[in-house]
């Protein structure tokens, strides 16, 4: 094992680019190194965000972690980019055993096996699950990432995003013009960008509206960005509205997904307060 | 189609329903593989300029020019990588259907971005 890991590690650091950090980063959690496991899956993903193979390795570090909220949201992206990625789907199986909710953890055992038939794993999870119902209610270690509660009181126009992660930095919300309506934004140097920034913008919404209509995909959900230095996201809380959620590059984009999702529902519930 | 050879490894990835090399100035198709239906040219210029508006936001915001962006529909994805002034201002442009395996796709297109420098 520790030659495989070492032999793995110089063919990382010869090629950066390459795939091999999968196979490194599983092989340091199996030894039990979950830190230096971590650390190849984030640089991994760091790289090939899109990949979810890096988001699966990730979840299952977390896993052995005991960090369950982080790892439901690994593998909720790993399923949001590759639907039909098993290994995603039996690891949300797993957290939902985990949490008492044998319905939820049946259904994604059940379009595993569509995918792969033949896994013999997927019965033995599909047993333990219906065995560890029998017996008693699962015990609940972390339970899954919940919708973020509403605050508490009405929300003022300077803090659409109040008590949300990271609600001082990377979130913006503005109208079909490109007015700010709520939010702001800083450059690397710490500059106020938040107008030229919104100016930029308007108009996105509608522009992308026309283009899902024009290929026949319905309406639009979100548009995602990787930048050299940092990594975007976009969704509309209204047809007009655009909520721009920024963060560096290293954040993994199934988080930064999550948190534009959440904010999008308290911007969309502070602007039916308006 | 002089320049379909990029576009044939993005159209071979299962759920891709078709491909384009776009002129990320003026929003004109430069080669397309595309099923019948899409309607290509209309598609091409809002992908320009959604690229167009893209890039400026994001360079403002101070997180550099996008690499990869893709627009997550109900029934389907646009994907998109800029090729940069090194690849003549092309957009390479997929559009896929909503269980695409976006990784894969970004991979060709990220590839054939790489073959037009």
């Amino acid at each position: 094992m520790a030659d495989e890991i070492r032999a793995l590690s110089a063919q990382l650091a010869q090629d950066p680019q390459s795939l091999v950090f999968l196979r490194l980063g599983e092989a340091l959690r199996r030894k039990g190194q979950l830190d230096s496991a971590s650390r190849v899956a984030m640089n991994g993903l760091e790289r090939h965000p899109h990949l979810a193979d890096a988001h699966d390795l990730y979840a299952r570090i977390l896993t052995d972690k005991h960090d369950y909220s982080r790892a439901f949201d690994e593998w909720d992206m790993a399923v949001r980019i590759a639907p039909n990625h098993t290994g995603a789907l039996k690891g949300l199986a797993f957290l939902y055993f985990k949490v008492g909710d044998i319905a939820q953890a049946e259904a994604h055992l059940e379009q595993a096996r569509k995918v792969e038939p033949d896994d013999p794993t997927i019965d033995q999870a599909f047993e333990m699950i219906r065995g560890g119902a029998r017996a008693a209610p699962s015990a609940a270690p972390s339970p899954p990432p919940a919708a973020p509660a509403a605050p508490a009181g009405g929300l003022d126009e300077a803090r659409v995003f109040a008590g949300l992660e990271g609600s001082n930095e990377g979130l913006l919300l503005i109208d079909g013009a490109g007015r700010v309506l709520g939010g702001s934004l800083r450059d690397g140097s710490g500059a106020d960008v938040t107008d030229s920034v919104a100016a930029y913008l308007a108009g996105v919404s509608q522009e992308a509206a026309r283009t899902a209509k024009l290929l026949g995909l319905g309406a639009w959900n979100g548009l995602s960005a990787e930048g050299q230095h940092g990594n975007v996201h976009l969704a509309h809380p209204t047809p007009e509205a655009l909520l721009l959620v920024v963060r560096e590059r290293g954040t993994p984009l199934g988080r930064l997904a999550i948190l534009a999702q959440r904010a999008t529902a308290m911007a969309r519930r502070w602007l039916e307060q308006q | 189609m002089t320049k379909g050879g990029p576009l044939d490894l993005i159209t071979r990835v299962r759920g891709v329903r078709g491909a384009m090399l776009v002129s990320a100035e003026d929003g004109l198709i430069v080669a397309e593989q595309l099923m019948e239906g899409i309607k290509g040219g209309a598609v091409a210029a809002l992908a320009a300029s959604l690229a167009g508006r893209l890039r400026r936001a994001m360079e403002a915001a101070g997180t550099g020019t996008s690499v990869f962006w893709h627009l997550q529909a109900e029934q389907g994805a646009l994907l998109v990588v800029p090729g940069g002034n090194n690849a003549g201002g092309i957009l390479v442009v997929a559009v896929a259907e909503p269980d695409v395996n976006i990784g894969l796709v970004r991979l060709e297109l990220l590839r054939a971005a790489e073959t037009m420098l």
